[in-house]
């Protein structure tokens, strides 16, 4: 029986509650954006006692489907004051899955000067108290907690960012090779640090494991599920060859590829940061070029990245981190990236929102661009250890341009836009605009479209036409992805091959006994992006909101692309 | 005669190569310099002519540039 489970930091107790039929059908963000809306004040202070953390599995976590894995974190966000939905992979959904726990629930404040842990296991939730990991590095957290829990713990931990409450701080998962996976958008470690929770460890031990309505059905449209995945050239070849990082090219190709804080829209070391690049380091050095973030994962785009002995610097070392710090704040130097990278993960902080900031503070004087070394410096000794500079750093790409008076602010809704210049492809600008969650690349995704034809033909990524509605139709549908538990590459398929959706419906109703049809997928889609957007009306954002900084209006080389879209074109965008 | 440059990436690179200057003859459409490469149609994802996105019967002229991309599938 699934069932949510609570937990109340202010007065220290914990409880288990019935599914409400209204949330029977919901899963990973159509539940916590749901729980968010339905139960937090619009208005609330982010890392006040009215903001509530929660947790969610995809519908389908803890089944045999491929690339169901994915975990869904929602709350205010601190650094956009928007909801926020923020997923990632590790072991987490498919644990709580698996014990049933259709969501976790933090609510409240704790009274006292102290810091706590939470444990989850079949009996529910526990609280503790915490000293011994407290100021550690998320790395730190995960070896002691193994020791103290034994190796097939799972975690979801903070590192000293989250505690300092800064506007980057990240929550880490573990996957399953005991490295770190991350909920790296809008600052939810400052929420989970605000509660003074340090990490919640999970013990699937006598789960009851995921029971399926109609186990025959289930398996014959987990196999359509993927062969989809696997027959699709880009989940099934260019992703697990490359990584993410295949990118890279392609985007300086376009045109597109942020460079010196969003001042050009290619750069020259754009080879030297490639996929293609990446492959051939990895393979010489004897590092895995294919890794899944979550066990059940078939693409593999994830990777284990070594420095030149051979020894570990990072995994998850994604496209958006290597351009953001490559490219856009001029490093250039994929083992310095990498070594950025692996900081990051262990301090806690978002890899693309602070590696937009660093662009910022670049262009600001605060370091020079491209001056790596520094980067890495300034990462460990002054975030970490939440000097005042760090503070600063710490806070965001929209706080530092403030503090140092730069007008070359690349942030909307507060939130760093990651690795795409939206003059270049614009698609991808209406999608940074207009949803709910501050500019994020993967709330929907229209470099496919724009560039390669994904659903059939190639929506010129230069012109205006048709972008509002292919962002409006990738939003939506990336909802239903993301609910599902399903892996954000996943859209590929889902956009061309037919086989697709029915098979995904066919899980639905196989695991639950539900009666849906294709049309579930707009339409969840819809109606749980109007309640993210009413949540934000109530947090008192409007249509003036949904805007691009004022500098893309100035051209970009090499297309000298502008962004010239009026008002009313972006508003068009909520017109359904 | 025309000299045109072709940049290739990701799978196109094996066993071809990453750049190369080609002369061909005048009037040539980008779809035939793709299957000179030896690139099928299908394995296309994205096709550039001097960075700008170009049909497959479009003819080149001296000095252009064409990068050629499989289907990627994002980041």
């Amino acid at each position: 029986m699934d069932k949510i489970v609570r937990v109340n930091m202010s007065d220290l107790t914990t409880s288990i509650e019935v599914v409400p039929p209204e949330w029977a059908g919901l899963g990973g963000r159509a539940l916590t954006s749901t729980i968010v809306a339905g139960e937090v004040v619009p208005t609330c202070h982010p890392l006040g006692e009215n903001n509530k953390l929660v947790f969610a599995p995809g519908l389908l976590s803890g089944t045999a489907a491929a690339n169901t894995g994915r975990f869904s974190a929602g709350a205010k966000s601190p650094l956009t004051g928007t909801i926020k939905e923020s997923n990632a992979g590790g072991l987490a959904a498919q644990m709580f899955a698996r014990l049933g726990i259709k969501a976790l629930i933090i609510e409240g404040l704790p009274k006292e000067d102290k810091w706590y842990s939470l444990h989850v296991n079949q009996d529910g939730v526990s609280i503790a108290e915490e000293t011994e990991l407290i100021g550690k590095g998320n790395f730190a957290v995960v070896e002691t907690l193994e020791q103290r829990l034994g190796k097939k713990v799972g975690i979801l931990t903070i590192g000293p960012a989250g505690e300092m409450r800064m506007l980057s701080a990240n929550i880490s998962v573990k996957d399953s090779d005991s490295r770190l996976r991350s909920h790296g958008r809008g600052g939810l470690g400052a929420v989970m640090g605000s509660k003074r929770i340090k990490f919640i460890s999970i013990d699937d031990h006598d789960a009851p494991g995921v029971k399926l309505v109609d186990p025959d059905k289930f398996k014959a449209a987990a196999r359509t599920l993927a062969k989809a995945i696997l027959d699709h050239p880009g989940t099934g070849q260019g992703l697990p060859t490359f990584g993410t990082a295949e990118m890279v090219n392609i985007i300086n190709a376009a045109g597109s590829l942020p460079t010196r804080n969003f001042t050009y829209g290619q750069f020259e070391g754009h080879e030297d940061l490639s996929g293609e690049t990446m492959r051939e380091i990895i393979i010489a050095r004897g590092g895995k070029p294919k890794h899944g973030c979550q066990p059940g994962c078939i693409i593999q785009c994830s990777q284990v990245y070594t420095d030149e002995d051979g020894t570990y610097v990072t995994s998850g070392f994604e496209y958006e981190t290597i351009e953001t710090m490559g490219a856009n704040a001029c490093v250039g130097n994929l083992d310095l990236v990498a070594r950025a990278d692996y900081i990051m993960d262990d301090i806690g902080v978002d890899s693309i929102e602070t590696s937009v900031t660093f662009g910022v503070a670049m262009e600001a004087g605060v370091l020079p661009f491209g001056d790596g070394r520094e980067v890495l410096r300034i990462l460990k000794d002054e975030i970490g250890t939440g000097t005042p500079l760090g503070r600063i750093l710490g806070s965001g790409a929209g706080n530092v341009g403030k503090i140092y008076g730069v007008t070359r602010v690349p942030v909307v809704k507060n939130q760093a836009i990651p690795a795409y210049d939206p003059r270049a492809i614009k698609g991808i600008g209406i999608t940074y605009a207009t949803s709910p969650m501050g500019a994020d690349h993967t709330a929907g995704y229209t470099i496919g479209h724009n560039l390669m034809g994904c659903g059939g033909r190639i929506i010129d990524p230069l012109k205006k036409d048709e972008q509002v509605w292919l962002s409006r139709h990738l939003q939506t549908g990336q909802i239903s992805i993301d609910s599902v538990g399903l892996c954000h590459f996943v859209g590929f398929p889902m956009e061309d091959n037919p086989e697709f959706v029915p098979a995904l419906i066919d899980l639905l109703n196989a695991r639950f006994g539900f009666d849906l049809t294709p049309a579930w997928i707009g339409d969840i889609g819809v109606a749980i992006l109007k309640t993210e957007r009413a949540f934000n009306i109530g947090a008192g954002f409007t249509n003036k909101h949904d805007r691009l900084p004022e500098f893309f209006r100035e051209p970009m080389l090499p297309h000298n692309a502008v962004w010239d879209f009026t008002d009313e074109e972006i508003d068009e965008f909520w017109n359904f | 005669m025309m000299r045109i440059t072709v940049k290739l990436y990701a799978s196109f690179r094996d066993g071809r190569f990453m750049e190369e200057d080609q002369e061909h003859p005048d009037g040539i459409t980008l779809r035939q310099v793709v299957a000179h490469v030896g690139i099928g149609d299908g394995e296309l994802g994205m096709s550039l002519v001097n960075g700008c996105h170009a049909t497959m019967d479009k003819p080149l002229s001296d000095g252009d540039c064409i990068f050629l991309f499989p289907m990627l599938s994002g980041g």
